[in-house]
């Protein structure tokens, strides 16, 4: 992978910020765009601006082919088995909250169990916490060893004692740990439990192949992946769609409609009522053919070897704490850290003065933040286009944020 | 240069806070978190009969700007009636931390400690009132 030549797609990497480069460091929260997605979004409204699967005409059956057609790169990005298997929705929370409103207040009744970890996003526990106050259902929690793992033996337990749902995240958006997931899917389905995978940290970053890995649901959002803000997806195994009841009602969702009754549409159009966000669909094909051309596996051996080359530049900042795991094969590229002499907003602050984009706070995960006793921390996070001059710069700011501190 | 934001009067404060801790008993105490980053502050005071501000702490977690704020803010409460400390406003506080140039996410670190004064000095007021009213 020649990363150059690849920055040079990235418009916005041109820019400066403070008189600085930028250095974006924060793919974690959302990726930049390559002009393929930026021009793919123009061409929609400039050559064939319309609504989909309602127009005879010309333009709307191009919308319609392009919106489809992204389905269907979508489906075979994640090896689903068929397009039907994909709802698009405005991101994973979105495609999290449609599953636990329709397949959970179908499913989940009193006295369930339902298990999450304590590193998940708070947008894989409110959905649940909701469900489950309104169904009186139980949540549970996995906590996590010293190095940010999963503590497999307490989820075996878990798991062995009983639950209706699993749902937790692939790659955490703090630690950066890879979950065992596929290992985890066959224990939770041999005891009966649906699995609800959180891919937002990991379907932009390695090759996710929903047949091999095996759970029932998995959700990502187009917009950490190169596609536009307000695109994502649901993958769903076909039988589940079938089963469950429509999430939003309105046009484009139903089959037949009369005064009291109505008929819903066939999966996974059921779940896509009113307008779609008909150019974020798109955008997110053309970044799925983006990353296809690179190949998965290659943009998963560059986060290792610059996920690597930060975790070790950044050791060697005196009073850096870094969380998560220490090995690069289990997590991904997301470096968490905390500095003993400044607060991590004031680190991010002073980064910022140089150019360098990172998150600081507690990253829409509390609960683990909790857990690792502390207020928040700063995180930077890579993607295809970062480059090991990136990191060190980082580090070298780093270095300033301790003398201002000293 | 937003690290000019650091002076060292931010620094200082941050470095060695005043007036950090807790009081015994007191008459004001108001709690507030900046749900951006997690900072944490409480503040406490202690307000004799004629509505003066005897004693104030205040303790939490925070970057430098929510707790050099936080920390200017008590010395600057301390002695004063509760009338006056009602008039502090944002431009106060922002003068006493030197108008550093604060982007709006960063402001918000720095009023933090203003909107916990004002809560706890409102609720303080609106209690006496009642009982002066005799509402209970």
């Amino acid at each position: 992978m020649n990363v150059e030549e690849i920055r040079r797609q990235f418009p916005i990497l041109r820019r400066t910020v403070h008189g600085k480069p930028l250095i974006y460091l924060d793919s974690g929260a959302t990726s930049q765009k390559p002009q393929a997605v930026i021009d793919a979004i123009c061409r929609y409204y400039s050559e064939y601006n319309a609504n989909v699967h309602r127009g005879v005409y010309q333009i709307s059956e191009e919308a319609t082919a392009e919106y489809e057609g992204a389905r269907k790169k979508t489906a075979s990005f994640i090896n689903a088995k068929e397009p039907a298997e994909i709802v698009f929705t405005r991101g994973t929370t979105e495609a999290i909250n449609l599953v636990a409103y329709s397949w959970g207040r179908k499913n989940i009744a009193q006295g369930d169990k339902i298990i999450l970890t304590v590193m998940e996003h708070h947008s894989n526990i409110i959905p649940w916490q909701l469900l489950a106050k309104e169904k009186k259902a139980e949540l549970e929690y996995v906590d996590i060893d010293e190095e940010g793992k999963l503590k497999t033996d307490e989820l075996d337990e878990l798991i062995e004692r009983g639950a209706k749902l699993l749902a937790l995240t692939h790659v955490s958006n703090v630690l950066g740990t890879v979950n065992p997931v596929k290992e985890i899917v066959r224990k939770a389905h041999s005891n009966g439990i649906t699995v609800l995978l959180d891919g937002a940290q990991s379907v932009p970053h390695m090759l996710v192949d929903i047949q091999d890995i095996g759970c029932d649901f998995l959700t990502a959002s187009g917009h950490k992946m190169l596609a536009p803000t307000g695109s994502g997806f649901l993958y769903a195994r076909k039988e589940l769609l079938e089963e469950m009841p429509p999430f939003l009602g309105g046009g484009d969702m139903i089959r037949e409609v009369h005064l009291r009754d109505a008929k819903w549409n066939d999966v996974p159009w059921k779940f896509e009522a009113g307008t779609m966000h008909i150019e974020g669909a798109i955008g997110l094909g053309v970044a799925v053919d983006f990353l296809q051309n690179l190949g998965m596996s290659n943009v998963r051996a560059h986060e290792e070897k610059i996920t690597g080359y930060a975790l070790e530049k950044l050791s060697e900042v005196k009073g850096v704490r870094i969380y998560g795991p220490p090995d690069v094969d289990s997590r991904g590229g997301v470096v968490a850290f905390t500095m003993d002499s400044a607060h991590p907003h004031d680190i991010a602050s002073i980064l910022d003065g140089e150019g360098i984009a990172i998150r600081a706070g507690h990253h829409c995960a509390m609960p683990l933040m909790e857990r690792l006793n502390v207020p928040a921390t700063a995180r930077a996070s890579f993607y295809l286009y970062n480059k090991e001059e990136e990191v060190d710069l980082l580090a070298g700011g780093l270095e300033k944020v301790r003398q201002v501190f000293a | 240069m937003t690290y000019d934001i650091y002076r060292e009067i931010i620094l200082d404060h941050y470095k060695n806070p005043r007036n950090f801790g807790e009081l015994e008993n007191p008459d004001i105490k108001a709690k507030d978190s900046n749900p951006l980053c997690g900072d944490v502050i409480e503040i406490q005071m202690k307000v004799d009969a004629k509505g003066i501000v005897k004693d104030v702490r205040f303790n939490g977690q925070g970057c430098a700007i929510s707790r050099a704020s936080a920390s200017m803010l008590t010395e600057l409460v301390q002695g004063k009636t509760l009338d006056e400390v009602r008039a502090i406003g944002k431009k106060d506080v922002l003068d006493n931390l030197g108008n550093p140039d604060l982007g709006p996410a960063r402001i918000k670190c720095a009023l933090l400690a203003l909107k916990v004064l004002k809560v706890g000095v409102y609720s303080y007021i609106g209690q006496a009132m009642e009982k002066d009213a005799d509402l209970s």
